[in-house]
């Protein structure tokens, strides 16, 4: 199917596209990346009265490192967060995610800041910006907000952003000294949609967890920090402490069902990415074996 | 305000200059426009891969971009790749493993495998599935189109030496 009319306007800078979003409210619709605004478009999901393209806006790309923070601009490309050295020094954990999101011509186009709008349950990015505690920075005419991205995402496709803003940027917090990262997704091929997936970020000390962060998706309307977590931090793992958490994250989840999966079997992958992704972060592969002693 | 706009941009090493409604997204624009009918069209949502083009040198799904979006950049199709002779050995390796049945999704596999063989000289067998796993084969060709991606891939990697 084709996308229906609609009038098109080349942003020539952050302040004309504010202006121009302004102007149009929710007849608008920001074109960053392209890659899921125009399947929408041609599937007639959306319909625009205007487009505004910010896709020409170079002052929205790159990294920039401010102390113990990189900010990333909301332009930057997948191909660039996979290609970027600041990314895979400073924020691992999104260059691993990156390169589960789609295929090597749609990762050339789609952008940062259009992953965290679009706010798809499923995808990978907005799980990692949960998980790094990143700000997410916006901008309207009226000025800037910084918002967490623990708050930002309100549900399936769903933002804290309104009509009126632009996502500018990511601020990221520097991976610090001891931090370790996890990243999986169960996919039925790789580079599709998650059916369930896990982002992890760690501090382990003497083979415990100082500090855990567990970002599912895919297991609900948005990323999901799991409480679950808590339970692993300063105590001794051991295959009932994981089989404890386990279950308590079972009871925390409360996936959607729909033609991939039932709510059932994500409520198991997600366990069994729980389990992988303790013995992997402490080196103990016997407790990934899911038997309780 | 849904008027049509103008677009500049170089196709496969020619300037082409236009006047497009905003809708008309750049796979049709190549077929329809310019009689560019190598880039095939096959979901309109960037599952299928048969419009894969090479934009300012990179691999993209020709369905997901506006035609007015293409303004200023350059657009090199199956056929700028095919005339220039890029990939003539890789063409012949599709032929002689029998990688081609219907051909449908052809341009869009050559463009995304030539893209691979540019990137990374010497790619396994994982690498080039993982590489073509954004195209569809109708015809489920898939164990041939590898192998013909990998035949290329020895073959220059000979050459080179
Ligand atoms: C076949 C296929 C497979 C895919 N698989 C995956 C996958 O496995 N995982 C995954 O995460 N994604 C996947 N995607 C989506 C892809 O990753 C997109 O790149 C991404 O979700 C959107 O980024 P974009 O820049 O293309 O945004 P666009 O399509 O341009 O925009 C998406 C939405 O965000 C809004 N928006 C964009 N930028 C801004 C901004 N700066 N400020 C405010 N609003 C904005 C738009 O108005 C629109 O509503 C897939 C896409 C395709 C076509
Ligand atoms: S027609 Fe563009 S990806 Fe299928
Ligand atoms: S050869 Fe027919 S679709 Fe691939």
């Amino acid at each position: 199917m084709k996308a229906a009319a609609f009038a098109y306007a080349r942003a020539t800078s952050v302040a004309n596209a504010l202006e121009l979003l302004a102007a149009h409210g929710d007849r608008a619709k920001v074109l960053s990346g392209g890659q899921s605004l125009m399947p929408a478009m041609n599937l007639r999901l959306v319909s625009p009265d205007i487009v505004v393209d910010i896709g020409g806006l170079h002052e929205l790309g790159g990294f920039t490192l401010k102390k113990d923070i990189l900010v990333i601009g909301a332009l930057t490309r997948h191909v660039d967060l996979l290609r970027s050295g600041e990314v895979a020094v400073h924020a691992p954990l999104l260059r691993d995610a990156v390169a589960h999101v789609a295929h090597p011509a749609i990762r050339n186009r789609g952008t940062l800041g259009g992953s965290l709008a679009h706010a798809d349950p499923a995808s990978e990015l907005p799980a990692c910006a949960v998980t790094l505690d990143a700000t997410i920075v916006v901008r309207s005419a009226g000025g800037e907000r910084r918002i967490a991205a623990g708050e930002f995402f309100r549900g399936i496709y769903e933002t804290a952003l309104s009509s009126e803003e632009l996502l500018v940027a990511v601020e990221l917090p520097v991976a610090g000294e001891g931090s370790t990262f996890f990243f999986q997704e169960f996919a039925r091929r790789h580079g599709d949609y998650a059916i369930a997936g896990l982002a992890a970020r760690s501090v382990v000390k003497s083979g415990t967890f100082a500090d855990l962060q567990l970002g599912f998706f895919a297991v609900g309307d948005r990323p999901l920090l799991a409480v679950a977590a808590r339970r692993l931090i300063n105590v001794s793992i051991t295959p009932v402490t994981v089989a404890e958490a386990v279950a308590a994250l079972t009871d925390e989840l409360d996936p959607q069902e729909d033609q991939l999966a039932s709510a059932a079997m994500r409520r198991h992958l997600a366990g069994v990415l729980l389990r992988r992704c303790v013995a992997t972060l402490l080196s103990r592969p016997e407790l990934d074996v899911g038997v309780a002693e | 305000m849904t008027a049509p706009v103008p677009v500049s941009l170089l196709v496969n090493g020619d300037p082409v200059e236009a006047i497009v409604l905003p809708r008309l997204n750049l796979a049709d624009f190549l077929r329809d426009n310019l009689k560019l009918t190598g880039t095939h069209v096959g979901c309109e949502h960037g599952v299928c891969g048969a419009c894969t083009v090479r934009v300012n040198g990179e691999i993209v799904r020709s369905c997901l971009i506006l035609a007015v979006q293409a303004q200023g950049s350059s657009v090199e199709t199956i056929e700028g790749l095919s005339d220039s002779g890029e990939i003539a050995d890789l063409q012949a390796a599709f032929r002689e493993r029998n990688a081609l049945q219907c051909g449908y999704c052809t341009p869009g596999m050559l463009i995304t495998a030539q893209d691979l063989l540019k990137h990374t000289s010497a790619p396994d067998r994982g690498a080039i599935r993982d590489h073509l796993s954004g195209n569809y084969c109708r015809c489920t060709g898939y164990q041939a189109i590898v192998d013909a991606v990998e035949a290329t891939a020895r073959a220059r990697a000979e050459r080179s030496t």
